[in-house]
């Protein structure tokens, strides 16, 4: 394990998050925790033609799960859900740039998971 | 008389571990504890020289590990002042002893209108087995906590009346270390005629408990909070409330005699043991029991408390430190939680590691209580016999790089 988790950009989105608040008009909202440390996220999205038109995070959680999701977030703003879809641990972790501990890599894991929860649940609504 | 802390040390093979070139400083025995040679040896020897399943043959082995079985339950009931050994069963620990409660007394005792009463600082282990028993229409209700996180007694007393039929209460809280008065609690329960039910999974390890003192009729407590390995505790009861009640796990060990479509069940407490039972547990307990006997349980407390006042003058040094609860040593009994400026108490935790610090972070399976007290989460720093002042030090030191990296 190493401090060097806690870098310069890892703070910065921790403490002065881009991505956090609420939509009111979303298509579709999901919602996750970690029991282990209490981390807790809640994403809403807005689609404009199967694309990622607006989104914003809730969160109380330590500085991995919260700068992950807001870094995540602006990653795939103004993308279309394939580009969630393909979006791997692996390659999101690599975006990050630190090296996470089997513990922590659930903590900066959980903005994804609950990401890929909201592309799944508003792909079901289309099709029904 | 004061601990020999160093002689205490030298029992604990895990304190010779380095972890980041740090000596390790745990600090989390509240969550586990830490277990002597003594124990681990115990268990060894057990699988050297005298394995078998107990209670079902007659060869010298079986023999043999059938007395040391019950052995550790006649040890364990002298540890808590029980009546006999019959009053002890082992379970695999708090949590499950508090599910046999819910499940055998409750589920086959209470009625609709019927209540019970606990309180705010419960584990939950204590408030999710009791929650079933609401599809029966019972009512939980919580006593609430005065600012010093000392129980609302003047509460308590309302909210305890003929309706309420089980109170169950911890002894000690995991969070605050409030050490609740059980005595005083029991009487007002039994007063209204209700089931008195003591969870000591935070008090049996670190002060002498005495279940007749107390007048609990039942109580619950784990090993692996007591130097004993885990999947090893106790469920204490009063023979007489423990006879009446129907088994909760069912299969071999638990029955007198099998037909295809019933059985009778064994005599106490192998009523409430089905299947083979956690023998090296049994062991690893009972030898945990003669370590704590021969320290001395009054002067673990007092060792305890100590360092619970260097602590606090410790912490009043830190910045932007904020306890969770009054700082009064003599309430906290070895338990401190708290939090820095906004960092969350995972990244606090983390960072501590760093100087093989262990402490606990989150919401340590007391999230009604981290609602109650306005918190996500908090860090919890808790004592035992082999913690030094040195090692609140070190928490010191890290607490300070926690606000370095931080910026605060």
């Amino acid at each position: 394990m190493s401090l060097e988790i806690y870098q310069e950009m890892i703070l910065e989105h921790y403490n002065n998050p881009n991505n956090c608040g609420y939509i009111e008009n979303y298509d579709v909202a999901a919602k996750d925790s970690n029991p282990i440390c209490g981390d807790e996220i809640e994403i809403r999205i807005k689609f404009d033609k199967g694309v990622i038109n607006d989104i914003k995070f809730q969160g109380q959680g330590c500085a991995i799960s919260q700068s992950s999701v807001d870094i995540l977030i602006d990653l795939v703003r103004n993308n279309n859900v394939e580009f969630v879809k393909d979006l791997t641990t692996e390659n999101f972790i690599k975006i990050l740039g630190i090296e996470l501990s089997p513990l922590r890599l659930k903590c900066a894991l959980l903005g994804l998971k609950t990401l890929k929860t909201a592309v799944y649940v508003y792909l079901d609504t289309l099709k029904s | 008389m004061p601990l020999n802390i160093e002689k205490i040390r030298e029992d604990f093979p895990i304190f010779k571990r380095k972890i980041n070139n740090h000596q390790l400083a745990f600090l989390d025995s509240a969550s586990t504890s830490q277990k002597p040679k003594q124990v681990i040896e115990a268990i060894k020897d057990y699988y050297e020289q005298h394995n078998a399943n107990p209670h079902r043959s007659i060869y010298t082995l079986c023999d043999e590990a059938t007395q040391i079985y019950e052995k550790a339950r006649r040890k364990v009931a002298k540890f808590i002042n029980a009546g006999n050994e019959k009053e002890i069963v082992f379970v695999r620990n708090t949590n499950e002893a508090m599910n046999i409660l819910a499940y055998s007394y409750a589920m086959n005792n209470l009625e609709e209108g019927d209540e019970i009463v606990l309180t705010i600082m419960e584990h939950h282990a204590n408030i999710v087995p009791w929650q079933m028993l609401q599809k029966k229409g019972v009512k939980l209700k919580f006593v609430d906590i005065n600012p010093d996180g000392t129980l609302n007694l003047n509460q308590l007393n309302e909210m305890i009346t003929k309706n309420t039929k089980i109170v169950s209460v911890t002894h000690k809280s995991n969070v605050l270390g409030t050490v609740n008065p059980v005595k005083e609690i029991g009487k007002i329960a039994h007063d209204n005629g209700a089931v008195f039910i003591v969870d000591g999974a935070q008090s049996v390890p670190n002060m002498p408990v005495d279940v007749k003192d107390i007048n609990c009729d039942f109580l619950a407590f784990s090993g692996h909070k007591m130097l004993s390995p885990m999947n090893i505790g106790v469920l204490y009861g009063k023979s007489d409330l423990l006879e009446k009640m129907e088994p909760f796990m069912r299969g071999s060990d638990m029955i007198k005699e099998v037909q295809l479509t019933e059985a009778v069940w064994n005599d106490l407490p192998w009523k409430f043991e089905a299947g083979t039972p956690n023998v090296e547990g049994a062991i690893g307990l009972s030898e945990a029991i003669d370590y704590l006997n021969k320290v001395g349980l009054e002067d673990i407390q007092k060792h305890e408390e100590k360092l619970t006042e260097y602590v606090l003058v410790k912490f009043n040094e830190v910045k932007g430190l904020r306890l969770t609860c009054d700082g009064n040593a003599k309430l906290r009994n070895g338990i401190i939680s708290f939090n820095i400026a906004s960092v969350h108490s995972h990244d606090v935790a983390y960072i501590l590691d760093d100087f093989a610090v262990a402490i606990r972070s989150g919401h340590m399976c007391c999230q009604p209580l981290m609602r109650r007290l306005g918190v996500q989460s908090v860090a919890r720093a808790s004592f035992y016999l082999y913690n030094t002042k040195e090692e609140i030090d070190t928490l010191v030191e890290g607490l300070e790089k926690v606000k370095t990296v931080f910026k605060i």
